[in-house]
């Protein structure tokens, strides 16, 4: 039962690091840029999100938005019922949430770049975006590799909040255990355990897969 | 609207008890962290292992395995804890919600401290070395203050992720902010504004904390800024 809820955990995880790497690099594209409207839009999104506990956001999501858009529909004359799927509420709660974070991540490992070289890739008569696939996202990666690992620790130490709203991960998984053999403290601490073995497994992911990025750097 | 007006005053009500359980736990939590950091930094392997685990377990698992282990958990041991007389604490849901979240900040709080007791520069701990300072009057003198200054800013993140965190409180039945929210949104049907106005509150006190960080920062860093003359005027100077 908790192998069930660890599998739905990594899944869950996994989409959200997917769709937050994606809203972080759309996010710090927003904060560099010279556009007005996209900088303060990226800059609302990240202080907005920071200021707020995920657990509410995902009542906001999970409860609200339905509501929202079935206020809104009805406004307009349409009479509709939304049912978001945890799953789906749980990986776009997160996603958004954590997408706050990556983009201050990305934000200054775009910043980490050496100007030079861009300047260099222009000088080269490269594209823009021919500068940015050759020059800025393969470095990028690199530099952003350290945040992005911390981004995955805590994002997956945040999905025990789905459980909140039902999805039957580990944490709830071991709830429903833990009710039904009257025996909460030994779920609870298997539960605690497995969400340690993940930690660690990913502290030594990240040294291995940093170690592997940086295998073409030259080191003092 | 109107349900955001009628439930405010309990909202804000709400907010007191986020903001009550978020200092004690805080305070509490860097009474202990100290020592653990010190634990941590030390070289004796008997010292520095149980402080790791300690720090590692609390840092690698969810807060809210740690809220439901403690709330929970402790039911299984009911009668162990009756004949030491504890039960009435772990009965009650306030002191488990601040007994994990002390431990929780303790364990977060101990490892920024290492990182800042680990960066402060080698020049300074061995200038006050050969000054004769040793041990605890090194520590107390110039490891600990420097660690201290070098630790604020990760510090404030760490009160920030804290006072946030305790919304996890109301799921074990307290009516902090989150868990007044949670209450009005299901009897007004006013689900999003509600919940917005929540966030909103969370947002004012977010930013208000690190507001104050910001002017602790600057006042305990003012001997590193250039000095300000205020009595002469800048150019009169340069002429």
């Amino acid at each position: 039962m908790l192998w069930d809820g660890l599998q739905l955990t990594l899944a869950v995880g996994v989409c959200a690091l997917v769709l937050a790497m994606l809203m972080g690099l759309i996010g710090a594209w927003g904060k560099l840029s010279r556009n007005v409207v996209a900088r303060t839009a990226a800059n609302t999104y990240t202080t907005v999100i920071r200021g707020v506990p995920e657990l509410l956001l995902l009542l906001i999501v999970y409860y609200g938005t339905p509501t929202l858009i079935q206020d809104v529909a009805e406004g307009m004359g349409y009479d509709i019922i939304i049912d978001v799927n945890p799953f789906i509420a749980g990986v776009m709660t997160l996603g958004f949430i954590y997408g706050a974070f990556s983009t201050e991540v990305f934000r200054g490992a775009i910043l980490a770049v050496p100007k030079g070289q861009i300047e260099a890739a222009y000088a080269a008569g490269m594209s823009r975006i021919q500068m940015v696939r050759r020059i800025l996202l393969p470095q990028v990666w690199r530099f952003a590799l350290p945040g992005l690992g911390n981004v995955w620790m805590v994002l997956i130490k945040a999905t025990a909040l789905i459980s909140v709203i039902q999805l039957p991960e580990l944490m709830r998984n071991a709830y429903l255990g833990a009710g039904n053999t009257k025996l909460p403290f030994t779920f609870y601490f298997a539960a605690s355990l497995i969400y340690l073995g993940i930690t660690i497994a990913s502290m030594l992911g990240q040294q291995r897969i940093e170690a592997w990025a940086r295998r073409g750097v030259r080191e003092a | 609207m109107d349900a955001v007006w009628k439930y405010l005053p309990k909202m804000l009500e709400g907010a007191m008890v986020t903001v009550e359980i978020t200092a004690i736990s805080v305070l509490i939590g860097l009474i202990f962290a100290i020592p653990m950091a010190l634990l941590r930094v030390s070289r004796n392997p008997l010292l520095w292992g149980p402080a790791y685990g300690f720090i590692l377990y609390f840092r690698g698992t969810p807060l809210l395995v740690q809220i439901f282990l403690i709330y929970y958990g402790s039911g299984q041991f009911r009668v162990e804890l009756e004949a030491l007389g504890l039960w009435a604490f772990f009965r009650e849901a306030w002191f488990c919600a601040v007994l994990s979240l002390t431990l929780n900040t303790t364990a977060y709080t101990a490892e920024i401290l290492r990182g800042s007791i680990r960066s402060v520069p080698h020049g300074e701990v061995e200038a006050a070395r050969s000054c004769g300072m040793m041990g605890w009057l090194l520590y107390r003198r110039i490891i600990l203050p420097k660690a201290f200054r070098l630790a604020l800013p990760a510090y404030s993140n760490e009160v920030v992720f804290l006072f946030q965190a305790t919304s996890l409180v109301s799921i074990i039945s307290l009516m902090d902010l989150t868990g007044v929210a949670r209450v009005a949104a299901a009897r007004s049907f006013a689900i999003y504004e509600i919940y917005i106005a929540a966030g909103a509150i969370y947002l004012i006190v977010t930013y208000g904390i690190l507001y104050i960080f910001k002017k602790v920062e600057f006042r305990l860093s003012g001997h590193l800024r250039e000095r300000v003359d205020n009595d002469l005027p800048v150019t009169t100077v340069l002429r």
